[in-house]
């Protein structure tokens, strides 16, 4: 929404601000001014001035040379190229050291082009005269400026004076931000009554007479609402013997500051009405209408309609159309028919202004893809009140422009009328919302000022129909706290019972993780959580899987954005490849996010949130460097069992033979491995890629933050050393088993120091070397203490056929 | 005899100052004081000696063995002292050589903001809670005081699952969730992920985070509000930072308002960054709607509350002046190793 100042002056005359004060002050009272243009801000000196003679250039044919009359009375010399000028012409100049907003071409330059005397091949030239364009505006809004070349004024314009002032371009057009729950202000007389209460000026809106000849407009016109959900008022006026004309300029520069283009009287009556009131109306070639009959009715299934933009489009049975006695003339509340629009030959004219249910208007407009000015304004839900005012307003407009004769009466059909709701008031309850200490008469003199009556001896506040916002109390405690200033209301702490403010167990775990994963030289990452369907096929996903089964959203941005990611692995992945493609070396990245798995099919209740740890690297370190990572994170997360791997995780995106579940308490609680060449290459990874995907409820349910100090041991450890030949399919993970379970109370801790595969033992054998400790807490360790276990451990090994050497 | 033990004295003081190591000065401890060392034969020697000057031979001799020992111990101390000045001189580093760093990772910017704010927040006694990313319909909007067909669903261009499954719009929903559950008094925050269906572009995403806040207590008032997010304001921007409250509109507060904090970098002066405004727009806040307090099961008669939003994405790309969205998630290396 904008305005143009001198339209908001018009209804509030005593106003005199800067726009800036203007902006923050109306911004501060909620209607908030986004931002405003002068528009002459680049414009400098320049006058109305006289053309009196015209000579021709004596060494250029293209040029002349004119004396002009600015009113100082001396004539001054300017050099044009201009030829649309002739003696006497009125025209803008720019006198010497003056700015102009831009070129002939309609290009503005910031800041503006100085003006400055000079010589036009050899004949001194003191100014310029202007085109609208380097004024800084276009033909489209100043409409009698002529095709090319210079304005030229009315006669009646007076020499001497400033023509920025007399073009209306000594004006401030501010663009606002309006809430949508402030349907007045969507007109320029609702924002004046905001700015006069905002400036505590005396608002006042136009005076409207009803005006109209003799005759009877039932005479002329039969109106039947048949759908008066969708249609609480419907008012019609009739006025003929039109003359259509260009409407007079102040209505011009008006419409034009807001950003609408003049077209004729009839038009910008229209327009001019629709942009103060708020209220869209449309006019109708009366003649065009079959049985000067006005039918309100919802459209056929699949009716067709050519719209007056000349488009057919397809109805549906939810959208209201206004009809003739045979055909749909127009949508209603969204654009007018090419059957009945007006023309410049229009005798007669049908004035509609109706009230239109506003979700309809907007859900109409959504499915037959057309939104346009009139249905913008219906969508927010207009005030029927305001449809009578508006009409009458147009006549009023009409008759005083001399636009036509407007037949007397109005065809009003208006079922149950809207009244004014009433709020009861108590000031005590809104100084109590607000932590302020008001007087009550203080707020009641606000509410008038937005035309708020109140019921003293009911104790109501009266609110008017076009305030449908205001629904309650905390509404006034809103209206009083706005013009109070929401600046003077106090700041304070809330008092009251003291709180524990805390993180939950699972976010501090989820803190835990993201340490780790950051002392371990992993960044993190954020991706989306909904993902392309073919995010399966690159990670290599069977058709039948049950990852397939996702929550899918029905209007995605794209067939990429479509479904909710049921396995975390694809942001990681192409987060990765977004950086091996941009040559980051050894890269480490990691990510806390949900995946999202639907408990049916299609889904009728909410997915279940599974929140995933996923790590991802290439570059420096491999698999066991990522189980290292993993098991850092268990011990910091309080995880005290021994985690084991179970290779046989059958990822499909992994290498088949390096990958492993990964198991705590006899359950999978994530998996890890080398991304699967195939899988690498889908993302255009070239390296080894390692990733760990860890689901995080199933460790907050282990994880704990309980430690309990063990002691130091303070009696000497004995170490035995065990080395062994064992076949290759025999894990490490089994022998360790053997350890854990045969190790005796004495066993403290074991570990790999060695291992070899190659040409120095048999092949299909490698050989491992562990280091035992065995640790007493309350004596030293006697040979007889330990060697019982490490008899158990070694018969135990050769029973798996591992040999020891000695 | 004494003059024996004289000379044997002069002539290892004469050894030890010539002693230039350690080793040499050992060799002198040993020839004089060693078993089979000169002071070591004189004793040996007592025997000759009269038993009546026995004592006072044997106080000569301990008297120049101890005086022999601390001057060999004096000298001890001086050599090491000069061998380690020596060792140290032959171990001077170049300093500035490049260091050796843990490659520690960094942690996403979105989060080092998020945590900024929930260690503001706890502090004041707020407790941070979650609610689910895919959400009940009524939950993100009527029970927040948006019924169906109200314009404000067209505005946040809603993602449906279906007619009563969304990708939640806003964080507001949790507040409703924990309000539900009936236990007052509430003061809540709860960041997360939402969706709208906005393009990706340099400040667009159509999903990236909020921050609820939400207090509901007996006498919560807008001046509650104010003084809470003033608070937060500056110990997020800083001390000097100001706030300013703009009547706004949101279905589920009243009164509402935005609030805008003097731009951190010019300090309110007007500068390209806030686009000469000198006023920066962070959030929207409110006091709750009491039909939203009463849907939840809240009576309005007796308890108010407040709430706020905050686009954690902003936060962050104001606070560390990233100027475009689209590398929050596009998580490049060389992007996330700057936090």
């Amino acid at each position: 929404m904008n305005t143009s100042l001198s339209w908001i002056k018009a209804y509030v005359p005593d106003l005199d601000v800067t726009a800036q004060e203007y902006t923050d002050a109306m911004t501060l009272s909620g209607s908030k001014v986004e931002g405003f243009v002068s528009l002459d801000a680049d414009l400098d000196k320049i006058v109305i001035g006289q053309i009196t003679k015209i000579e021709k250039h004596p060494d250029a044919d293209k040029l002349i040379v004119c004396q002009v009359d600015v009113g100082t009375g001396e004539n001054i010399q300017i050099v044009t190229g201009a030829s649309n000028v002739k003696e006497n012409d009125k025209v803008p100049v720019v006198l010497d050291g003056g700015r102009v907003a831009g070129g002939h071409d309609g290009k503005k330059t910031p800041g503006g082009i100085k003006i400055k005397k000079g010589k036009l091949r050899g004949v001194p030239s003191n100014g310029m005269m202007c085109s609208i364009e380097e004024l800084g505006s276009d033909r489209e809004m100043y409409p009698e400026a002529p095709q090319e070349g210079i304005y030229i004024f009315e006669e009646d314009a007076v020499v001497g004076e400033s023509a920025v002032k007399a073009l209306g371009l000594d004006d401030v057009v501010f663009e606002y931000e309006i809430t949508s729950n402030r349907v007045d202000c969507f007109g320029v007389l609702g924002l004046a009554r905001e700015a006069a209460a905002t400036f505590r000026k005396e608002f006042k809106p136009p005076v409207v007479t009803v005006t109209g000849n003799t005759e009877d407009v039932n005479d002329y016109v039969k109106i039947r609402v048949e759908d008066t959900e969708l249609c609480p008022r419907y008012c019609a006026r009739v006025v003929k013997n039109i003359k259509i004309a260009p409407s007079p300029k102040w209505m011009q520069r008006r419409l034009a500051s807001q950003g609408i283009r003049p077209i004729n009287n009839i038009v910008d009556i229209t327009n001019y009405v629709m942009e103060e009131y708020g209220q869209p109306m449309h006019a109708y070639d009366l003649d065009t209408i079959a049985g000067r009959e006005i039918v309100v009715r919802r459209a056929g299934k699949d009716e067709k309609f050519v719209t007056l933009d000349g488009q057919e489009r397809l109805m549906d049975d939810s959208i209201l159309m206004i009809c003739d006695g045979e055909k749909a003339v127009g949508i209603a509340g969204i654009m007018g028919g090419e059957n009945s629009m007006i023309t410049d030959s229009v005798q007669t004219m049908l004035f509609e202004a109706a009230c239109f249910d506003g979700t309809n208007i907007r859900l109409s407009s959504k499915k037959i893809g057309l939104r346009t000015d009139a249905s913008g304004k219906f969508e927010k839900g207009l005030d029927p009140n305001n449809a009578i005012d508006a009409i009458n307003r147009a006549c009023q407009l009409i008759e005083e422009l001399g636009a036509g004769e407007v037949v007397g009466g109005v065809v009003d059909v208006y079922g149950r009328v809207k009244e004014g709701r009433r709020i009861p008031f108590d000031p005590h309850k809104v100084n109590q919302l607000l932590g302020t200490e008001i007087e009550k008469e203080t707020m009641l003199g606000y509410f008038k000022m937005i035309d708020l009556d109140y019921d003293s001896e009911k104790g109501e506040v009266i609110v008017p129909s076009w305030r449908q916002d205001l629904e309650c109390l905390a509404d006034l405690a809103e209206e009083a706290a706005r013009f109070y200033g929401y600046d003077n209301i106090p700041a304070s702490l809330p008092k009251g019972e003291a709180t524990t403010g805390k993180l939950s167990f699972k976010l501090r775990i989820e803190e835990v993780a993201r340490e780790t994963a950051e002392f371990c030289g992993f960044s993190q990452g954020m991706t989306y959580s909904f993902e392309s369907p073919k995010v399966f096929d690159k990670l290599l996903i069977p058709e039948d899987s049950e990852l397939r089964k996702t929550v899918v959203i029905s209007n995605p941005l794209g067939e990429d954005f479509s479904i909710m990611r049921t396995i975390s692995l694809n942001g990681m992945l192409t987060s990765l490849s977004t950086n091996f493609n941009r040559r980051n070396k050894n890269v480490r990245l990691y990510e806390l996010g949900n995946i999202y798995l639907p408990k049916q099919v299609p889904v009728t209740e909410l997915p279940e949130e599974r929140m995933q740890f996923t790590l991802g690297m290439y570059g420096e370190g491999d698999f066991y460097t990522m189980k290292g990572v993993v098991e850092e994170f268990f011990e910091k997360a309080g995880l005290q069992e021994k985690t084991s791997y179970d290779p046989n995780a059958e990822k499909p995106f992994l290498h088949p033979g390096r990958q492993a579940n990964i198991i705590y308490h006899d359950q999978v609680v994530g998996y890890l491995g080398e991304i699967h060449p195939q899988t690498a290459d889908n993302y255009s990874i070239k390296e080894r890629v390692y990733v760990a995907v860890i689901d995080m409820p199933k460790i907050t349910e282990f994880a704990s933050f309980d430690r309990k100090y063990q002691g130091i041991a303070r009696f000497p450890a004995v170490s035995r050393d065990l080395s062994m030949v064992i076949p290759k399919h025999i894990l490490a993970g089994e022998v360790e088993k053997v350890f854990d379970a045969r190790g005796g109370q004495y066993l403290e801790s074991y570990e790999l120091f060695d291992i070899y595969e190659g040409t120095q033992i048999q092949s299909g054998y490698k050989s491992l070397a562990y280091s035992l400790t065995f640790r007493a807490k309350d004596k030293t360790l006697e040979e007889a203490d330990y060697a019982p276990a490490m008899d158990k451990i070694i018969k135990a090994l050769e029973g798996m056929g591992i040999e020891l050497r000695k | 005899m004494k003059e024996k033990l004289e000379q044997i004295k002069a002539e290892a003081i004469r050894e030890i100052q010539n002693s230039d190591g350690l080793a040499k000065l050992n060799d002198v401890r040993v020839a004089f004081l060693g078993k089979k060392g000169e002071l070591t034969a004189v004793l040996k020697s007592m025997k000759d000696v009269l038993p009546e000057e026995r004592p006072v031979v044997g106080q000569l001799v301990n008297e120049t063995r101890q005086s022999i020992e601390r001057l060999i111990e004096q000298t001890k101390t001086k050599l090491e002292a000069a061998e380690r000045d020596l060792k140290l001189k032959q171990e001077v580093i170049d300093v500035t050589l490049p260091a050796k760093k843990n490659r520690v990772g960094h942690r996403h910017p979105n989060t080092i903001a998020l945590e900024e704010v929930e260690r503001i927040f706890v502090g004041m006694g707020y407790e941070v809670v979650e609610g689910p990313e895919v959400e009940y319909d009524y939950y993100n909007f009527e029970a927040l005081n948006i019924p169906a067909n109200h314009p404000a669903k067209d505005e946040q261009d809603t993602f449906y699952i279906n007619d009563k499954i969304v990708l939640r719009t806003q964080t507001s929903p949790v507040q409703v969730r924990e309000m539900e559950k009936g236990k007052l008094p509430i003061r809540m925050i709860a960041p997360g992920r939402v969706f709208r269906s906005d393009e990706v572009d340099a400040t667009h995403s159509p999903s990236f985070h909020q921050i609820e806040g939400l207090v509901v207590d007996k006498d919560i008032t807008f001046a509650d509000l104010k003084g809470t997010l003033a608070e937060f304001a500056k110990e997020l921007f800083g001390e000097d930072t100001k706030v300013k409250f703009r009547p706004h509109h949101f279905p589920f507060t009243e009164p509402s308002a935005e609030v805008d904090v003097t731009c951190f970098k010019c300090k309110g002066k007007g500068c390209r960054f806030c686009k000469g405004a000198g006023w920066i727009e962070i959030l929207g806040c409110g006091m709750v709607h009491p039909r939203v307090l009463k849907m939840s099961g809240i009576d309005p008669e007796e308890y108010s509350g407040f709430a706020f939003g905050v686009g954690l994405e902003r936060i962050a790309l104001l606070k560390y002046e990233i100027d475009d969205m689209r590398l929050l998630y596009e998580n490049d290396h060389r992007f996330l190793k700057q936090f």
